[in-house]
């Protein structure tokens, strides 16, 4: 039924947002294995996306008075779902989906701390035209499939990171141990592989890793900004020793160093942690939830490979994410359909799939909340409850209306794009069936479909018809249980 | 008006759910499914709340030296008297409402609730405090077991979440509990009007009835969607409710307002889930005057004030108890960001018309070697075990017994809150 091959049809949800109407020419007539590179090997092709913002044949944007999502975190939303529905690499995007939740900060406390404008510009800002350096999401997208150390460090130097996990006022007369203990807990190597001393000692580590206001700083300019500093007279010299190796020989002892030298320890504490084994397991289990399923447990095997991939690599995440991808565990059929899609993507593929005839992206914002997927605001720094966790009644209530909103606003065009295959109700049902695409429906819900199709009255195809039943279909099956799997 | 009535079919057992006309007679299924008038609000404080700067020792010297910014000075407490140990105890002073309620006799306070070797992660944390069991953060929860042991069929409505996400003590493999957040918006949408929004819903009703075999995790999803279909209509009810008092506008009092709501016109549920973030104070707390602790504490004292007056003037307030609890307390000397990093024993409270108020165990004393204390004397070691406050709210609170839902027996040296 699809128009495309299903395995491609699958990678694209999973490694991408969903299809398009105006996708469909590329993927066509891809193969599983070219449709891999396409997305892995996503530099070939430009980061032009943002540059499209505006087009009358793509989705809209709300502009209030102007539109300025490096300042302003409404727009910053907007632009970043644009990308997801527009982009030439989807798993750029989708990567930096993931580490937003991996590294997941919040907007409100950002704000409550430096204000609207700096907190958004800290989160959001895109170098280039602002002063300042570039936001935690642009670090995302740079390092989607890069270097996890490499990334790990610049988050530790991240000026979102350093507000959000208070490493600001991490100073040497008394060490503050909210990144010290996370970066162990959450970005590494998780609960059971570090003491209580070791937090200790992670926050003696990062002491004088705090924040400078630019020169003149004023918290509504917006050229003004906060930038990571490392302040020696902060740095608190002792030794360090842990429960696990730092350096490759087996010593688990950050040396004394001057405070000038002293910026080293958190680049010493910092690599041993990214070439952790239990780090590499860690991340292969989230990569497993994010890619193959969330509704079974890895299986042991994958975990290995993976994590020997990523070591082998030197914490390389391209390598690790095309394992995955032409992996006999994505590979299984069995697998499609096999995650619970989260808001975002849900989202994303239901105006990809449905259409965004001038559909504004604003309109997804408040949904988006009552899914629980405020972009730039996880509820805290474990990221969101992902999986099953994501639903429940109030949150699928707002996914289901969600997809009224949308229907809503496509209505003439839904009406205008199916006109030639609804000659019968069966042919409108699976015409649309080709372009949006839940997890195949039981006898049940293809009765119920059928019979809000007929009871209006015999079928004639006439426009009042077309127009009522092809919305009122669209909701159905984007509001439907089999559609929130990818 | 009309009332409007569907009938519908699950497990092989027909439930009613009637509309906008009939709330006492809703309440009268629930009573006759077993439900009694009793209600339980549960508020969990996220982040770890401080609870050395809630419920304040203040004539010990240690408070104060080694919180030199954070403390809040003795003259500002609400002075609550002496413990059984002879510690001199006072509430924030932005918990006036709780200090209201103490002094009217319903309010109980029960001091370094926690467990052996706690978690300082939130998370695993969270999931113990969940699961009542220390050893084990996955699982089901303790509420949810409590669930479980309802009649079946379970009214769709037994439990009401205020929260977007499915907390682990709800958590239970029989009985699934509504997530409402906000009841304005727990409504059905549709791009049509009329009949063929009606036929439209019906639609949806039918296709989320598919039991789903041999796919459980597409019959869970499902679920959620039968779930907000059953319960719309009785949601609106809770959600046209005129208070009797102003409720703070910030998103607990909003929440705490929806609960009075579905009390008070009758909806039904049985439990209540409330929480509110914003406890992991790792900076800029700030001492008695001000700072985040205290915009914390007003807006947790304001709200709840709120509420039980408001259920008090319903003639609620003998129905009704209400239990805070956090994930762990913080540590006893302050950081250098003028914040508290995790730490491990804390304070839980429970109020309402029934409620034995007063004060329950004893504060630790915070001088480094006290035997009150652990971690080298960073943190404040636990007295009372958390599942005996669990235990006391089920045997004599909810009405059932507590040894099967905890997987324990913990009524011994359970605080006498009831």
């Amino acid at each position: 039924m699809s128009q495309l091959h299903p395995q491609v049809e699958h990678l694209l949800r999973r490694a991408g947002f969903g299809v398009s109407a105006a996708d469909l020419p590329t993927f066509r007539d891809m193969s599983p294995a070219d449709a891999v590179d396409y997305l892995v090997d996503y530099e070939g092709r430009p980061d032009d996306v943002d540059a499209r913002i505006g087009r009358p044949d793509h989705a809209q944007v709300t502009t209030r008075d102007l539109f300025a999502p490096d300042v302003d975190i409404d727009d910053a939303r907007q632009r970043w779902l644009f990308r997801m529905i527009h982009t030439r690499r989807p798993l750029q995007e989708k990567m930096a989906m993931f580490w937003h939740n991996h590294f997941a900060t919040a907007f409100s406390k950002l704000s409550a701390d430096s204000g609207n404008l700096q907190a958004a510009k800290m989160l959001a800002h895109k170098a280039g035209i602002l002063r300042g350096p570039q936001g935690q999401l642009e670090l995302f997208r740079q390092f989607a499939l890069g270097n996890f150390r490499d990334l790990l460090l610049q988050i530790a130097m991240d000026p979102a990171m350093l507000v959000w996990l208070d490493g600001q006022s991490n100073t040497k007369g008394m060490p503050q141990e909210n990144f010290g203990r996370e970066v162990m807990e959450l970005f590494t190597v998780g609960v059971g592989n570090y003491t209580e001393s070791d937090v200790y000692a992670a926050a003696r580590v990062f002491t004088g890793w705090n924040l400078r206001e630019s020169t003149g700083y004023s918290s509504d300019d917006m050229n003004a900004y906060q930038e990571f500093v490392y302040n020696a007279a902060e740095h608190e010299t002792s030794a360090k020793t842990f429960s696990f190796p730092i350096s490759g020989g087996g010593n688990h002892t950050i040396p004394s160093r001057s405070e000038s030298a002293g910026m080293q320890d958190g680049v010493d504490l910092i690599t041993a942690l990214a070439v952790h084994p239990e780090t590499a397991r860690r991340l292969a289990r989230k990569l497993w939830n994010f890619f193959v399923s969330d509704v079974q447990a890895p299986d042991p095997t994958f975990i290995e490979g993976t994590a020997a991939v990523y070591l082998q690599s030197g914490t390389e995440i391209r390598p690790v994410v095309r394992y995955i991808l032409t992996s006999p565990w994505f590979n299984d059929p069995s697998m499609r359909y096999a995650r619970y899609s989260w808001p975002a993507e849900y989202v994303a593929r239901a105006i990809k799939e449905v259409g965004w005839q001038n559909f504004s992206l604003d309109r997804a914002r408040a949904p988006l909340a009552n899914m629980g997927m405020l972009l730039f605001e996880p509820p805290n720094v474990g990221g969101w409850p992902i999986g099953a966790g994501w639903f429940s009644t109030g949150t699928m209530l707002a996914r289901s209306n969600f997809a009224a909103t949308l229907a809503s606003s496509q209505k003439d065009f839904l009406a205008s794009s199916y006109q030639a295959t609804a000659s019968t109700p069966e042919g409108l049902l699976s015409a649309m069936l080709d372009r949006v695409t839940p997890a195949p429906f039981d006898s049940i819900p293809q009765q119920a479909l059928m019979s809000y199709l007929l009871a209006g009255g015999a079928w004639t195809g006439s426009d009042t018809q077309l127009n009522t039943r092809t919305a009122g279909l669209a909701r159905l099956l984007v509001g439907s249980a089999e559609y929130q799997f990818v | 008006m009309p009332v409007s009535r569907r009938l519908f079919i699950r497990n092989g057992v027909a439930t009613l759910t009637v509309g906008l006309a009939a709330p006492r007679f809703l309440y009268d299924i629930a009573q006759a499914q077993g439900l009694s008038s009793r209600r339980l609000v549960v508020v969990y404080l996220g982040g770890g709340n401080d609870a050395l700067n809630t419920l304040i020792s203040y004539q010990d010297p240690s408070y104060y030296s080694r919180r030199p910014t954070i403390a809040v000075p003795a003259g500002q407490v609400l002075q609550v008297g002496t413990d059984a140990a002879g510690h001199a105890l006072g509430l924030h002073p932005r918990l006036g409402g709780l200090w209201n309620i103490f002094n009217e006799g319903h309010l109980a306070l029960v001091q370094r609730t926690g467990y052996q070797n706690s978690s300082r992660s939130h998370f695993e944390a969270t999931d113990i405090w969940g699961t009542a069991n220390p050893q084990s953060s996955t699982g089901s929860g303790w509420l949810g077991r409590y669930l479980d042991t309802l009649p079946r069929p379970l009214d769709a409505l037994a439990a009401w979440n205020t929260s977007e996400e499915t907390p682990r003590a709800l958590l239970s493999a029989q009985s699934g509990v509504p997530a409402i957040p906000n009841a304005t918006t727990y409504t059905y949408a549709s791009p049509n009007r009329g009949a063929a929004a009606q036929q439209e819903r019906n639609a949806a009703q039918m296709m989320a009835a598919n039991p789903a075999m041999g796919r459980p995790h597409l019959a869970f999803v499902n679920g959620t969607s039968r779930g907000a279909i059953e319960t719309l209509d009785r949601v609106a009810q809770a959600s046209s409710y005129t208070p009797s008092v102003v409720y703070p506008n910030n998103g607990f009092g909003q929440a705490l307002r929806t609960v009075a709501g579905a009390i008070v016109r009758g909806v039904g549920s049985r439990l209540y889930w409330v929480q509110t973030g914003g406890y992991d104070t790792h900076a800029q707390q700030g001492g008695g005057g001000g700072g985040g602790y205290s915009i914390l504490m007003g807006t947790l004292g304001d709200g709840l004030w709120a509420f039980y007056s408001d259920i008090r003037n319903q003639g609620l307030a003998n129905d009704t108890t209400v239990i805070l609890f956090s994930e762990f307390g913080r540590r006893i000397s302050e950081n250098g960001s003028s914040g508290t990093d995790h730490g491990a024993a804390g304070l839980m409270v429970a109020f309402g018309g029934m409620v034995r108020g007063g004060l329950y165990g004893t504060a630790a004393s915070l001088a480094p070697g006290s035997p009150t204390l652990e971690n080298s004397s960073g943190d404040v070691h636990y007295e009372t075990d958390f599942r005996s406050v669990y235990a006391r709210v089920l045997d004599q609170w909810l009405g059932v017994n507590s040894v099967p839902v905890l997987n324990g027996d913990f009524r011994a040296g359970a605080p006498a809150i009831f």
